[in-house]
């Protein structure tokens, strides 16, 4: 499969009163073409101003200090601004978070939807009409014909939300960037839309990057997933890499902190709180709250160790001279589970390969 | 067994209509009728506008109900009149916020937050005292004392999660309603403010109703969990049956839409739809299908869900 | 660049077994310390409102006229009632400049003469910014006339404070019923122009600085009622106030306590807008002349005084029009300044 995109060692510091804050500190990664990768992480990890500045949509006081986002080769971050609005919602689009504030209270969602067809594909009215309308059946708005008069106060958030991914599947984008766009729903109503969205995904060969802090969203959706923290990726590799076979503590912190229907007593929980990025501290940045580490964390960055072709993790403890630790026990069981399924000769993993 | 456990909450055909009347008339909550028992910790689940933090609100006295009645410790609560009784509620009962940035006043300091019951109530003789009292508070929630000068803003989600812990807990309050305490914060942060919440329950002999969305959250931390959708409660069961056997439909689909961290599951899960069937004048209620378990449903349907209940032990 | 290469060498280098213990507990300690300095909401405010130049300026401004007004009775050179006939209508006059229209000279026809000397004014005598037809200095009247203003601010800032912000918080906790009928008293009330009410008032008071007052008392808060009255309904929902109301806080300490604390920016700034209102209704009324009476200065009567002989002795009218446009500008640009500074949404 070949690259759609990719970031190269991007760096972006954010201007306050207080000095800069690094939120973006090296951060390399790849999108296949068709693929769902989810980008995982806390507030503050930085995974939302990564898919930003793909956008090139950073607030005023941000800089993109140094690194490349190469889009079919094409490096976004020397484009001019006016360049970028011809790729905003044509080649690559965006749904965000809360459905209601990204839909114009005062216009009807027809002329919503119709709106990039219009811009970035000339249409003229009755064909954009035509197209919105199927794009707005396609993604199962009841009713479609009659409800294109409607305002977006008319809908319920699930429904809202279908309409916002109508208007960003509207020029077929090579890639849809997706932040967090179930986190404001409800349960029942997030399931709908994540199997909208993966039906959608093998209609239109999309590529989508997915947001998240959510893991049982991401095991859901992801083929590929990148575990962000301090504004670097710590870990990535296929889903069921991610999910069976962690390497980082930060990740295996995260998976032990969900707890599943066998858990008792009490939660894994990871200490402390994420570091200040105004002044990241000397070493992993994660050193301060993983209860694995060494003196080398405290004063190098680990590089990323390559476990398989398609999963890496930067912690020391992959280097050949780091003691053999024990995972927390919740961590160890997925192991196992991923051992004996690899020895069977049936591995988990079947998407994802290079 | 429940039975020789002491209630120290009836809640009675709470219904909490607002605009009562009016065309715009909603019922949030509609005929609620639950227990909660010392020490325990009850679990109300249900998505946006079923009625759940409506609920907790009521039974801590910030709406007046349209009708039923919430019983605390044997007094009713909306009765209560007279300042010194009201205050002793308020000292018996208190809550944690969903929203950790909406929940402290940002023009406080965080003294004075954790402070403002030890003041209201006159808990502390001089000042030495209060901050002697507030330095506590903030090492018992697992923050450093020398941050009690600093403003909310300067703290993450999680510890000011911790700090609304510390100004609940300042009153010592017997009973706690936690209004989706955890539903705003990150994933590592969760489990240490759900953690948390539980050593204090030990320690403090609380009782907590929680209220949350996240099933799999309520069901670590909940003894007993009610499932509420439009403003009725539907299922009231021990966490483990809810989650296991659950009876009523709208339970099983709302647990087959939960994503788990787990992909093999994830691929296989297949979500049930939940349609609500139609009224056919025949009465709905809560009823005991099995010893503690409860089902929102009609007289005909108890043998079936008798039956359904069987099959699962199978 | 070149320190990030040289650490990457160290660090092939320095990599040895020990360096894979454990780390030790003291290494991780501050894991829930706080790095970024501790700033109050106010020194937050400050910061910002320092960074915007023209805000600052115009405070300055203000300070300085009101500190010139304050100390009017020492700084003004005469008495400012004082008529000397013969000094009348005398151009500004400033020592050791020679500069036209501030060295004592003015165009007569066609020729500019000194009219000091015309006038017979001796050597020694300045009116550094003239006199007018009964001879009073211009310069003493305008410091007074400042005063004035500056008072007519002064009540109004303290009726939208009391008045205005005790209604809108009343009215926006209570909510409901309440709510109703103290909205529709307001409407009533903001449906009279408050020239009316200032011209009714006539019939019982002479004209004067106690009329003015009165109509501001009338109807000067009703926009800081309306602003705290939105706000409130907007706080009383959030969720510490509930934690104070499940406390056991009393409304009255509630109000104290959280309102107005959070509301003490947009209180700000609604003040900050209608003091210049205020100081140019006092001036408009004074023009007109229902305002403050003769003899005494204020800056419309001063104006109204100016306009009558603008053609011959335009500095009549130019200097305290020029004052109570400095004046006018300098609170709303400080009012603008304060907005931004308070207004989260603003944060860099």
């Amino acid at each position: 499969m070949s690259n759609i995109l990719e970031v190269k060692d991007l760096n972006i510091t954010f201007d306050t009163f207080a000095g800069k804050v690094q939120a973006i500190r090296g951060v390399n990664f790849d999108l296949k073409k068709g693929e769902t990768l989810a980008i995982v992480g806390e507030s503050g990890s930085g995974k939302s101003v990564t898919t930003r500045s793909i956008m090139r949509l950073l607030s005023q006081n941000a800089n993109i200090e140094k690194g490349e986002i190469l889009f079919n080769g094409q490096d976004l971050v020397k484009k001019s601004e006016k360049d970028m609005q011809g790729i905003r919602g044509k080649e690559i689009a965006m749904i965000f978070q809360d459905p209601m504030t990204s839909l114009n209270p005062t216009t009807t969602i027809g002329k919503q939807v119709a709106e990039p067809l219009r811009i970035h594909q000339n249409m003229n009215k009755e064909e954009a009409h035509a197209r919105a309308l199927k794009l707005l059946e396609l993604v199962g708005l009841p009713n479609a014909k009659n409800r294109m008069k409607q305002y977006p106060h008319q809908f319920s958030g699930g429904q809202r939300q279908r309409i916002v991914i109508a208007i960003a599947l509207a020029c077929s984008p090579e890639i849809l960037i997706a932040d967090e766009p179930t986190t404001a729903l409800d349960v029942t109503i997030q399931a709908q839309i994540l199997e909208l969205m993966k039906q959608l995904q093998s209609k239109i060969d999309t590529s989508i990057i997915f947001i998240t802090h959510d893991l049982g969203v991401v095991a859901n959706v992801a083929d590929r997933v990148a575990v962000m923290y301090a504004g670097k990726i710590v870990e990535v590799g296929t889903v069921d890499e991610i999910f069976y076979n962690p390497q980082h503590p930060y990740t295996w912190g995260l998976l032990a902190s969900m707890p599943t229907l066998e858990t008792e007593g009490s939660l894994y929980a990871i200490p402390g709180t994420p570091p200040d990025l105004l002044d990241p501290p000397k070493g992993d940045a994660f050193a301060p709250r993983n209860a694995y580490a060494m003196k080398i964390d405290t004063e190098y960055e680990p590089p990323m160790f390559k476990i398989s072709d398609t999963h890496y993790a930067a912690t020391w403890l992959l280097h050949e001279d780091a003691p053999a630790v024990e995972p927390p026990a919740e961590i160890k069981a997925r192991q196992e589970l991923f051992k004996k399924r690899y020895a069977e000769g049936h591995p988990v993993a079947e998407g994802g390969t290079v | 067994m429940a039975d020789n456990r002491e209630k120290i909450l009836e809640v009675k055909h709470l219904k909490q209509y607002f605009n009562a009347g009016t065309k715009n008339e909603v019922r949030a909550v509609d005929d609620v009728s639950f227990d909660i028992y010392k020490g325990e910790t009850f679990g109300l689940v249900g998505e946006s506008g079923s009625g759940k933090s409506t609920t907790g609100r009521s039974i801590i006295r910030l709406y007046d109900p349209t009708d039923g009645e919430i019983d605390f410790e044997g007094t009713k609560v909306h009765n209560i009149s007279g300042k010194k009784d009201m205050l002793q509620f308020r000292r018996d009962m208190q809550m944690i916020f969903q929203d950790p940035y909406a929940s402290l006043n940002p023009k406080m300091k965080i003294r004075d937050i954790i402070a403002e019951g030890i003041d209201i109530h006159g808990l502390a003789s001089s000042q030495a005292e209060r901050n002697k009292r507030v330095n506590e508070l903030l090492e018992l929630v697992g923050l450093n004392p020398d941050h009690a000068t600093r403003y909310p803003h300067e703290f993450s989600g999680g510890q000011r999660q911790r700090i609304g812990i510390a100004r609940a807990l300042a009153v010592k309050p017997k009973f706690i309603v936690a209004d989706e305490p955890i539903s705003a914060l990150d994933v590592s942060i969760q489990a240490q403010v759900v953690n948390l919440l539980m050593e204090l329950q030990k320690s403090q002999g609380l009782t907590f109703l929680f209220i949350a969305h996240d099933l799999s959250m309520v069901k670590y931390i909940s003894d007993r969990i009610g499932v509420m959708n439009a403003g009725k409660l539907l299922e009231l069961a021990p966490a483990e049956d809810v989650y296991n056997r659950p009876l009523h439909s709208y339970t099983e689909s709302l647990l087959s839409a939960v994503p788990l961290p787990d992909p093999e599951y994830e691929r296989s899960r297949r979500r049930t739809q939940y349609v609500p069937r139609q009224a056919n004048g025949e009465e709905e209620k809560m009823r005991e299908i099995v010893p503690g378990h409860f089902v929102y449903c009609r007289e005909s349907e108890v043998e079936a869900l008798k039956q359904k209940e069987a099959a699962y032990h199978k | 660049m070149s320190n990030e290469n040289h650490s990457v060498a160290d660090e092939t280098i320095k990599i040895s077994p020990d360096m894979f213990e454990r780390a030790t507990g003291a290494q991780k300690e501050d894991s829930e310390k706080i790095a970024a300095p501790s700033l109050s909401f106010l020194q937050d405010s400050w910061r910002r409102l320092k960074k915007n130049k023209a805000a600052v300026l115009s405070l300055i401004v203000l300070i300085l006229m009101m500190l010139a007004s304050v100390a009017a009775p020492i700084l003004a050179p005469r008495d400012p009632n004082a008529q000397v006939i013969q000094h009348a209508n005398l151009p500004p006059k400033i020592p050791g400049v020679d500069i036209n229209g501030l060295n004592g000279t003015s165009v007569a026809g066609t020729t500019r003469v000194d009219k000091y000397e015309q006038q017979n004014v001796p050597d020694d005598v300045y009116y550094f910014l003239g006199t007018d037809s009964l001879g009073r200095d211009l310069l003493s009247r305008i410091l007074y006339g400042t005063r004035v203003s500056l008072l007519i601010a002064f009540v109004a800032a303290l009726f939208d404070l009391t008045i205005g912000v005790t209604y809108g918080l009343v009215s926006g906790w209570y909510g409901g019923r309440v709510d109703n009928v103290m909205q529709r008293i307001l409407e009533i009330i903001s449906g009279v122009p408050n020239l009316v009410v200032v011209i009714l008032m006539l019939l019982v008071l002479n004209p004067g600085i106690t009329s003015i007052i009165i109509a501001l008392a009338i109807t000067g808060w009703i926009s800081m009622a309306r602003v705290v009255r939105a706000q409130t309904l907007k706080l009383k929902n959030q969720e510490y106030i509930l934690a104070a109301r499940a406390l056991g806080e009393s409304p009255v300490q509630i109000a104290l306590k959280h309102l107005i604390p959070n509301l003490s920016g947009v209180i700000i700034i609604q003040t900050m807008f209608s003091i210049p209102s205020a100081i140019f209704f006092e001036a408009f009324l004074s023009f007109i002349g229902i305002g403050i009476p003769a003899p005494t200065a204020s800056l419309g009567t001063l104006i109204n005084d100016g306009y009558k002989t603008f053609r011959f002795l335009p500095h009549l009218m130019w200097y305290p029009a020029g004052v109570i446009c400095v004046l006018m500008i300098a609170f709303n640009l400080l009012a603008d300044g304060l907005r931004d500074a308070f207004d989260p949404k603003m944060k860099d």
